[in-house]
């Protein structure tokens, strides 16, 4: 059939790039987490060897992998709610009937969002800054003693939680408040006429039309929060103390920085079972609830 | 805000494709008749070459030299993945402690032979010590270019303050200056500055125990030996006692201000602070400062045999053409040049008769220094050791880990690094 | 009155949230006009004192920043014309034109979105090593070409096409090609402006692949650039300082023009961009 040529012709070019450059890397990426794949290896092919799940089973007893798991997981555990609460917020008063110039203030909001990463981490190094950071000189007006943010390793992940959510929440903003804007009006008309009010009608109204969309935008900042590396990378490199060390930074390190590329691609296809996992989980766990 | 219409007619995605081919007709490799020799260097050094190379183009007019320039921090890495991608440059600058690993990946071209042929590298003119970091396996895969150390920097005058009028030789020394110096500044500021992302002040500690590094020919790791705990006992000290803030290099906004500032009065560093603090420390503060030779636990120490070399990789197309450029940067009266432009001490015993280098009093401590060093453990395995060394002796630091505790996680962690190279020792062992 | 002081509440709240996001970078270009050193003091000035355009000059001269300018303009350009190609090519076809196995495909291509890219990038490495793509243009191109995401922009937009526009034209006679070239490439210009700025802006900030793939400083892209030169200069604040800004402004620039058509494309379907 000539559209059925058309349509492979069409498709072809995306298809050839995604499957050639996409694809074949990562099931490339699956058969060398198989082998021994490093430096050696690098300069002489003969020098790998083929260990089967020995990567995956020296990384369950790693301790820097436990680690690295341990502090994005704690990274998520602190950055989502947080995230979640800011853009809703954000999308609760930009969208408000009250407020004039809405688009002026969802720009300013999306700003962060668009700005280049590598750019705004460093700028938030210097406004973290010990003894010269803006944060600790605006704390200090409050009473608080200077946190030293980047070097403590009890400060450290939070800083970087703090910058992530101010880095995203425009992004989940805006999707909320489209979500918002098709919420019926009559809905809202009703639960003002029954005399409800304004954290009433949050309540009764918006969150349960909200629930599908807030669910879904859950699911979605968890899986991206567990790819935490640009942020790491950029101002702490995994310290101090490698509390600040992400899966995929490790990854990072044991593969660009030591070249175990078997290892490292280990450390990447455990990631993604993992996320893949908590995926699955959390859209059963939203299916059963909206069942109920 | 009122939106704009999308004008979509056919000019709107014709004229973002021209001006990108217009700028990429501009981006792409100028073609010229000359050779063009790619040449990598580290931090200020790449700037300085920049500025010898006029004398070079001049004797080959037909060579085009490019220096680029690799941050430290990242340079290792940056070799690697240009040898991983088959994308190395013709000649560069190596660290002496990295000359095993890239050997070992079979990456550099060995240089006996020119060498033995060149009328101006000279080996017996090399400081020992130096020349034999680049000898491996009875090859020679690098020039020393420049020696590099690790000793102490410190305020002369917070020092006799504290009622002491000569620089520590020995440990015991070393700790009682560091207290007293401490009680006389309080508790905001410290002694002596021992960033805990720099692995170097605790290898040079580590070097100057009689116990090796690594044990059975690099097979293993030899980190509970009394030695090195007595090293990491004497670090963590420093911390324990306040002498030293626990902080990284990052940390501290500016060091040679923090110098000047006396925020610490003793800094481990190397030869290219020197022009550094000439440089940055304003006028009435230069008398203040001064050099010498590391404190070790019994007399005088030995410190770290660092430095880098210049090296020609395997793979370069232009072989002949970087060893010229070598050969130019090893003369003596080049390397005076380069001395005079970086403070990067010269490898060669001739060039340290120059009046300049004789005249230089910070130098005088590092030319003692010289004489007492030791090489870091010449397995390619190193850059992961001494970082997982630095972990450890971080966790140490914060109260983590006792240093027993720390030696034997050390231990253990090098053992496993090491495993792939024991495989390969058998292996080489077992095939005739 | 209620109503005045809800509006005065909202507004204040709004104005610090507002405050909130774009403090940092307003400091950001403050800081860039300061003199050098003039910034790290306590307390931290919130405007420069005696603003300066020395950072600028200082990049622009012995820094190369023009070049890594044209180089993040260059790639970001081609990045965003061949995946206009490739995208709006298989995106009209996904929705459009019937192939064997078109369904299967899409259902690997969504599967597919779960994955990472950074697992793919090491070999991904080393093929560009072998095709010779390492410390070249193409190497960051040319992956970049097609995307998932492109493709399932597109399909969504070109499924509101009516068919019957597509069956006249094929039964006066034209061809495929004529009829995506005629026809459906006009409908579908919202949704590649859409599609032209998300690509645009992705390529811009990239830094990870473009880090591994280009060796030599001269094809440093700006965030690539920033990324290096900042572990180095980290001492000189106001100089990085005048890095990010222009690593930033532009793209800033470009979202405020055309932000209504990327704002859409993060509503299509709310896929992860």
């Amino acid at each position: 059939m000539r559209t059925s040529l058309a349509g492979w012709l069409f498709a072809a070019p995306a298809l050839a790039i995604i499957g050639v450059f996409f694809f074949v890397p990562v099931l490339g990426a699956l058969a060398v987490s198989l082998t021994d794949f490093d430096l050696y290896a690098l300069a002489d092919i003969r020098n790998l060897r083929f260990v089967g799940l020995e990567n995956y089973r020296h990384l369950m007893h790693s301790r820097d992998f436990w680690r690295a798991l341990g502090n994005t997981s704690y990274f998520v555990v602190l950055a989502v709610p947080l995230s979640l609460l800011t853009s809703l917020a954000a999308a609760l008063l930009v969208n408000s009937r009250l407020v004039r110039w809405p688009a002026l203030f969802r720009t300013a909001c999306f700003a962060p969002v668009v700005a280049t990463a590598v750019a705004v981490a460093l700028v938030w190094r210097y406004l973290l800054h010990t003894r010269y950071g803006l944060l600790n000189w605006a704390l200090g007006g409050l009473g608080v003693r200077p946190i030293d943010w980047l070097g403590d390793p009890h400060w450290a992940m939070p800083a970087i939680v703090l910058f992530a959510v101010w880095k995203n929440f425009g992004y989940n903003m805006i999707i909320l408040i489209a979500a918002l804007q098709a919420i019926p009006e009559d809905l809202h008309e009703a639960a003002r006429l029954d005399g409800a009010g304004p954290w009433q009608e949050l309540r009764r109204v918006t969150l349960p039309m909200l629930r599908p969309t807030l669910a879904l935008v859950t699911i979605l900042t968890v899986a991206g929060y567990f790819q935490l590396f640009a942020e790491p990378f950029v101002m702490t490199q995994g310290g101090p103390l490698q509390s600040t060390m992400s899966v995929l930074y490790l990854m990072y390190e044991e593969g660009f920085k030591y070249w175990n590329l078997g290892t490292a691609s280990a450390v990447a296809f455990l990631l993604f079972l993992i996320v893949l996992i908590l995926t699955t989980l959390q859209m059963r766990f939203l299916r059963r609830a909206e069942a109920a | 805000m009122p939106p704009r219409t999308w004008r979509g007619s056919g000019v709107g995605w014709r004229f973002p494709a021209v001006l990108a081919a217009l700028l990429c007709a501009g981006c792409g490799a100028s073609s010229s008749a000359h050779r063009t020799l790619t040449v990598w260097a580290v931090g200020r050094e790449s700037e300085i070459i920049a500025k010898l190379l006029p004398e070079f183009s001049r004797r080959h007019p037909d060579l085009e030299v490019r220096v680029q320039r690799l941050p430290w921090s990242a340079a290792h890495q940056m070799l690697l993945t240009a040898f991983a991608g088959d994308a190395t440059p013709d000649l560069c600058q190596l660290g002496n402690s990295w000359l095993p690993e890239f050997a070992a990946l079979g990456a550099l071209e060995p240089l006996e032979e020119r060498a033995a042929r060149s009328a101006v590298v000279q080996p017996a003119d090399y400081f020992p010590g130096i020349w034999d970091t680049n000898v491996l396996g009875g090859h020679l895969y690098g020039v020393p270019w420049y020696v590099d150390t690790r000793l102490l920097f410190y305020r002369r005058d917070l020092l006799a303050q504290a009622g002491f009028a000569a620089p520590p030789r020995t440990w015991a020394e070393w700790s009682g200056m560091l207290a007293a110096i401490k009680a006389q500044v309080g508790p905001e500021r410290y002694s002596v500055l021992l960033p805990l992302n720099e692995f170097e002040p605790l290898l040079v500690l580590a070097l100057q125990q009689p116990d090796p590094l690594l044990r059975d020919d690099g097979r293993f790791g030899n980190f509970e030996s009394a030695g090195f705990r007595r090293a990491l006992g004497f670090y963590r000290e420093a911390f324990v006692r306040g002498w030293a803030p626990p902080v990284a290099n990052t940390q501290i906004s500016n060091v040679w201000d923090e110098l000047g500032h006396g925020y610490y009065s003793f800094y481990i560093s190397g030869p290219w602070n020197i022009a550094e603090f000439r440089q940055r420390l304003p006028p009435e503060r230069q008398g203040s400062w001064m050099t010498a030779p590391m404190p070790g636990p019994d007399g005088p120490g030995a410190s770290v045999a660092g430095g880098s070399s210049l090296v020609v990789f395997r793979r370069s197309r232009h072989r002949e053409d970087a060893w010229l450029l070598l050969e130019f940067l090893s003369e003596p009266a080049v390397q005076r040049r380069f001395y005079e432009l970086s403070g990067d001490l010269p490898p060669r015993r001739s060039s340290w008769d120059d009046p300049r280098l004789a005249d230089n009093v910070y130098a005088h401590a590092f030319r003692e220094q010289l004489e007492r060093l030791r090489p870091s453990p010449k397995v390619p395995e190193l850059e992961r050791i001494v970082t997982e060394m630095r972990l450890v002796a971080e966790r140490v630091v914060h109260g983590d880990l006792s240093v027993d505790e720390g030696a034997v996680d050390l231990d253990r962690t090098v053992d496993a690094i090491l495993a792939k190279r024991r495989w390969m020792l058998a292996r080489a062992a077992a095939t005739p | 009155m209620r109503r005045r002081g809800a509006q005065l509440l909202l507004h204040t709240a709004l104005l610090m949230l507002a405050v909130g996001a774009l403090l940092p970078l307003l400091w950001m270009v403050a800081a860039s006009f300061m003199p050098a050193g003039t910034a790290s003091v306590s307390p931290p000035p919130l405007l420069p004192h005696h603003p300066t355009t020395a950072n600028y000059r200082l990049l622009f001269a012995s820094q190369g920043m023009g070049r890594y300018f044209a180089n993040s303009l260059c790639l970001a350009l081609l990045c965003t014309v061949s995946s206009l190609l490739c995208n709006s090519l298989a995106g009209f076809a996904f929705a459009k034109l019937r192939f064997a196995g078109r369904e299967a495909l899409l259902r690997v291509l969504l599967a597919a979105l779960v994955i990472p890219s950074q697992v793919a990038m090491m070999p991904l490495f080393l093929m560009m090593k072998w095709l010779g793509f390492v410390n070249t243009y193409a190497g960051v191109v040319v992956p970049a070409a097609a995307s998932i995401f492109g493709v399932f922009l597109v399909r969504q937009y070109a499924l509101s096409i009516p068919d019957e526009l597509l069956e006249a034209a094929r039964i006066d006679g034209a061809g495929e090609g004529r009829i995506f070239l005629r026809i459906v490439l006009p409908v579908l210009r919202p949704i590649l402006a859409t599609l032209a700025i998300f690509t645009f802006l992705a390529s811009w900030n990239d830094f990870l692949w473009p880090l591994i793939v280009l060796t030599d400083q001269s094809m440093y892209t700006l965030p690539v650039a920033l990324a290096t030169v900042s572990r180095e200069h980290g001492q000189d604040n106001e100089l990085m300082m005048a890095g990010a800004v222009l690593t930033v402004l532009p793209i800033l620039a470009l979202f405020l023009a055309l932000q209504r058509y990327y704002l859409r494309g993060i509503l299509m379907g709310s896929v992860k961009g």
